[in-house]
């Protein structure tokens, strides 16, 4: 092996530099440049100097780069603790560290960085694809660790990775049980770090011109639907979202949270199933209209916008039900209904004037919305992704001008012009339609379905749903967000899907993704003790758990060791040398143990002289075992004479 | 007091019965394993990589360090394996100079069908061989161990030892083999000059070796004469041989204890002695040794001199003076 304190050898911070640059590389598009540039130029500068073996740098210059890069990393996030920075700071730190690196001890520290690093990744990436790549990252540094520790004059590193390889999978049984079984517990230990979830994307809780657009440009799955029975179609899958109320001219903003307890009529069984939503760092949880059940660790407010009491950081499955038919909001609160009315002063005189106007009109309010949806339907408006930026009277714009405009557009005119109308109106956000994946049988929701519709309120059956989209383009609700967008416009590739084999690869490639995030990446307290239900545990406390685990455990170590000490031992097959040793291992025992350099003759000799009493038997012995070794005698009748007398033989 | 408690602990754990003869056979009561300190870092960085995981739940974390952790449990049965059933038997150690560095040879059989690698052999832990034995092999390892006094060197015990394969787990067995090594006293710089020759006429027309014909060639040993070395041979990579001559050994020089300065201490005394025996058998004469107690006869050759520095070597002034 190495001396711990003796210079590396070249080859050995070389493998060293590429395992490193493996692990890191997924962070490089995270950093700011300036970070990657120092710590690619720092490895460089390490490769160089074991190429060429020049001496290293002096510490004071390195401690010079370590202040600056601290406050350069202060400086680019604002703080050196968190998710972002801290990454940034292992990143710098492991650099400098390439350069301070002398001895084993050294190397060996930054291997266990690099393994620190591998699990940074994971804050940012658990896909599977990130989990093969990281799976290679470790198998190629602890390759690495093992040539390091081998000394000077190691194997190849193929045979160091074949050697990596099979003490990896050596370790996959008893990783299994570990993982299974590990008590889990929910929540984190300690307060995370502002930046622990950022850069998901999802609905937010104002929703302006362009707000929703945006969000249609990502292919991100919001949340994956199982249903228990049929899918429903797709002009009822309205994914109820955050409700906005409150509009200041520009934007809709969702309300403070109106608690109370819904009233609804129903007809019909509700329709079931499971959702599995991906983080978006709100509250929002997303059911059907018109949501049956509760959420646990959520609350339902009277205008049916669920939300969890914490944010949605991490993978979230809940079980659902919805009504499709049904009514509610009859008795609607004055106050609610008041504020459904409110219009900001000093915008859009426009839309207030035509909203008056209508009203004048028709006296009857269904009357009065089914004239504004043909208006939307005969004049010359147009649904489309990229619609002209507006100014401060958005909806008038929208309305008399541009007329070109995306869901939001049509949703905020329309509640706009339906309250100057005096019609109770809102806005719901949420997502519309999705893509069934066949394979799996089940509904794939993403970020491009989001979308926004509003609800009038009538006084005889209270809320009502009104798709004012729907008027300008009903593919949308028919055929979901593809067919409605014309061709030229830059939706998605995964969401147009156009070739079939592609979509067939596309669903396999989901469905895999699924799996994954619902039984690796979703594997919580609630699915272990589920699991452990189903072994037949019923009562699985923290204690028990522990001891299924370390028993578990145990066992499968007995077996690895048993399996693994199998070939010390070189096994005697030849039954003649096989009956001599055990005719020595009696004499061993009885202290008489037969000399390294002793021929069997001699040691027949020296027994003789030690024990005249075993003379005859050991004569015996002897001789046969000659005969048969040496001789030509190969009878098994000799052999079995040899085996009989060995047997008998007592010292 | 505190280190009489810590030899008989030692002791106890370690199972330390003193040198033995024979084979050793490294069965699992004599291989003893420990984490190391990279072994301790290892753990260390997996309790932290652990508590991540459950702070930002991550599944893939969990999965890392309980891999990592199920490597770390699998390294020990490895590192454990390195060693276990080796069979281990010492070996002849070539007389020394004392000053010099005595090499013990440990001769270690893998009976197995799994070769063994990185398997290290040390003294004093400062400084170690490091060896592979393939499956059923024999490989001779040396343990190096400074000879400072002459006499009978014994190494006492030998630590053999290993990381492989991550560094993780320190494995180890204690050999304490009967092993000894002839450390002659080192020969006296500078020299006095060699007492004058008896000519026996008895011993007249014997053929021995001297320095007229050249008569072949041996192995470099430890005190000869540079100018007798081969150095044209040793300059194609032949290794160091001596030349030999063979001359009329007509001399009889006896090289004799009371001929030194009564001044020189015992140990000076025997240091020049074995000047004169290298420098005798050199110049290829007949010599003998007469120390109190002890006389080597006449006669000459590499035997000669190995005897007669062999007794220098041994000499017991307590067994002289009886």
């Amino acid at each position: 092996m190495i001396d711990p304190r003796q210079p590396l050898a070249v080859h050995h911070v070389l493998w060293l530099l590429l395992s490193l640059a493996l692990i890191t590389t997924p962070h490089a598009a995270r950093l700011p440049w300036w970070i990657v540039a120092l710590v690619v130029t720092l490895g460089a500068w390490r490769a160089y100097i074991a190429h060429g073996r020049h001496a290293l740098p002096n510490r004071w210059l390195l401690f010079l780069v370590v202040i600056v890069a601290t406050i350069g990393i202060y400086l680019n996030y604002r703080t050196i603790f968190g998710r972002d920075a801290g990454v940034a700071l292992l990143v710098v730190m492991l650099g400098l560290k390439l350069l301070e690196m002398r001895s084993l001890r050294d190397a060996m520290l930054l291997i266990f960085l690099g393994y620190f690093l591998v699990i940074t990744n994971f804050l940012y990436s658990q896909t599977i694809l990130s989990g093969i790549y990281m799976l290679g990252c470790v198998w190629i540094i602890t390759a690495t660790m093992m040539s390091l520790n081998y000394g000077r004059e190691e194997p190849p590193f193929g045979t160091q990775l074949r050697i990596g390889a099979v003490l990896l999978a050596q370790s996959v049984p008893l990783m299994l049980v570990l993982f299974l079984l590990f008590p889990r517990i929910s929540g984190p230990l300690w307060g995370l770090p502002q930046d622990a979830y950022s850069g998901v994307s999802g609905l937010s809780d104002t929703m302006a011109p362009g707000t929703l657009s945006n969000l249609t440009l990502s292919d991100a799955v919001a949340f994956r639907v199982r249903f228990d029975s049929e899918i429903p179609p797709a002009k009822s899958r309205y994914w109820r979202g955050p409700v906005m109320w409150d509009f200041d001219g520009q934007a809709w903003s969702t309300s403070r949270f109106i608690y109370g307890t819904p009233q609804f009529r129903k007809t019909g069984e509700p329709t079931s199933y499971e959702v599995t939503l991906e983080p978006h760092n709100k509250r929002w949880l997303f059911a059907l209209d018109l949501p049956a059940r509760a959420v646990p660790h959520s609350a339902t407010g009277a205008d049916f916008q669920m939300r969890s009491f914490s944010p949605v950081n991490n993978r979230m499955r809940y079980e659902m039900a919805s009504f499709l038919d049904y009514s509610y909001g009859t008795d609607e609160n004055s106050m609610a209904l008041r504020r459904a009315l409110q219009l900001p002063t000093g915008f859009n005189p426009r839309a207030i004037e035509l909203g008056r106007t209508l009203r004048g009109k028709f006296s009857d309010d269904r009357m009065l919305v089914r004239e504004v949806l043909a208006m939307f339907r005969k004049q010359n408006f147009f649904y489309t992704l990229a619609p002209p930026l507006l100014g401060r009277h958005s909806v008038d714009e929208f309305m008399f001008n541009t007329r070109r405009g995306f869901c939001e557009h049509y949703a905020s005119a329309f509640a706009v012009v339906m309250r100057a109308a005096g019609i109770p109106a809102r806005i719901v956000t949420g997502y519309l339609g999705g893509e069934v994946n066949e394979l799996g049988d089940y509904l794939i929701v993403r970020q491009a379905d989001a979308h926004a519709w509003t609800e009038v309120w009538f006084s005889d059956v209270g809320w009502v749903r009104v798709d004012p989209t729907a008027a300008v383009s009903p593919l949308r609700v028919e055929a979901g967000i593809s067919a409605a967008i014309p061709r030229s416009e830059p939706l998605p590739v995964l969401v147009r899907g156009d070739f079939e084999a592609l979509r067939q690869l596309r669903f396999t490639w989901d469905l895999m993704a699924n799996t994954w995030n619902q039984w690796v990446l979703g594997y919580t307290p609630e699915r272990q003790r589920r699991l452990l239900i189903g072994m037949g545990i019923e009562d699985s406390t923290w204690y028990t758990l522990t001891v299924i685990m370390l028993a578990l455990a145990g066992f499968i170590v007995v077996i690895l060791a048993t399996l693994m000490l199998r070939r010390l031992k070189t096994r005697t097959r030849d039954p003649v040398r096989k009956a001599y040793s055990q005719f020595c291992d009696k004499l061993r025992r009885r202290g008489l143990p037969r000399a390294a350099n002793e021929g069997p003759v001699d040691y027949a000799h020296r027994l003789e002289r030690v024990r005249p009493d075993l003379a005859l038997p050991v004569g015996a012995i002897t001789r046969l075992y000659v005969m048969l070794r040496y001789g030509a005698e190969t009878s098994t009748a000799a052999l079995e004479e040899l085996r009989q007398r060995v047997r008998h033989f007592s010292a | 007091m505190y280190a009489a408690l810590r030899d008989h602990f030692q002791h106890w754990l370690f199972q330390l019965r003193g040198p033995q003869t024979g084979v050793i056979v490294l069965v699992q009561r004599r291989i003893f394993v420990l984490p190391s300190r990279h072994g301790l870092m290892f753990s260390a960085m997996l309790m932290l990589m652990l508590t991540g995981s459950i702070n930002y739940n991550l599944s893939l974390g969990f999965i890392l360090t309980f891999l990592l952790g199920s490597m770390g449990v699998s390294t020990i049965i490895y590192t454990f394996r390195n060693l276990a059933n080796l069979r281990i038997a010492g070996g002849r150690a070539r007389p020394v100079f004392a000053g010099d560095t005595a090499h013990f040879i440990v001769h270690l059989e893998n009976p197995g069908e799994m070769p063994r690698y990185a398997v290290n052999l040390t003294h004093d832990k400062r400084e170690w061989v490091t060896v592979d034995i393939p499956a059923r092999a024999t490989v001779a390892a040396a343990a190096a161990v400074p000879a400072r006094r002459r006499g009978l060197l014994k190494p006492g015990r030998l630590t053999l030892f290993t990381r492989y394969p991550l560094g993780l787990v320190y494995a180890w067995a204690y050999l304490e083999l009967d092993l000894r090594c002839v450390v002659y006293p080192r020969p006296a710089s500078p020299a006095l000059p060699l007492p004058l020759p008896a000519i026996s006429a008895g011993t007249s027309g014997e053929r021995g070796k001297g320095q007229e014909d050249f008569s072949g060639m041996r192995q470099y040993h430890v005190g000869d004469s540079p100018r007798h070395i081969a150095w044209k041979l040793a300059a194609r990579d032949q290794g160091l041989l001596t030349k030999q001559f063979s001359g009329h050994a007509d001399a009889e020089l006896w090289l004799d204890w009371s001929l030194l300065p009564a001044a020189l201490g015992t140990e000076e005394k025997l240091s020049h002695l074995a000047r004169w025996v290298i420098d005798a058998h050199e110049s290829g004469l007949s010599f003998g040794l007469r120390l109190p107690g002890k006389t080597v006869e006449l006669e000459n050759g590499d035997a000669q001199r190995e005897r007669c520095l062999e007794a220098l070597a041994l000499y017991d002034p307590a067994v002289a003076r009886e």
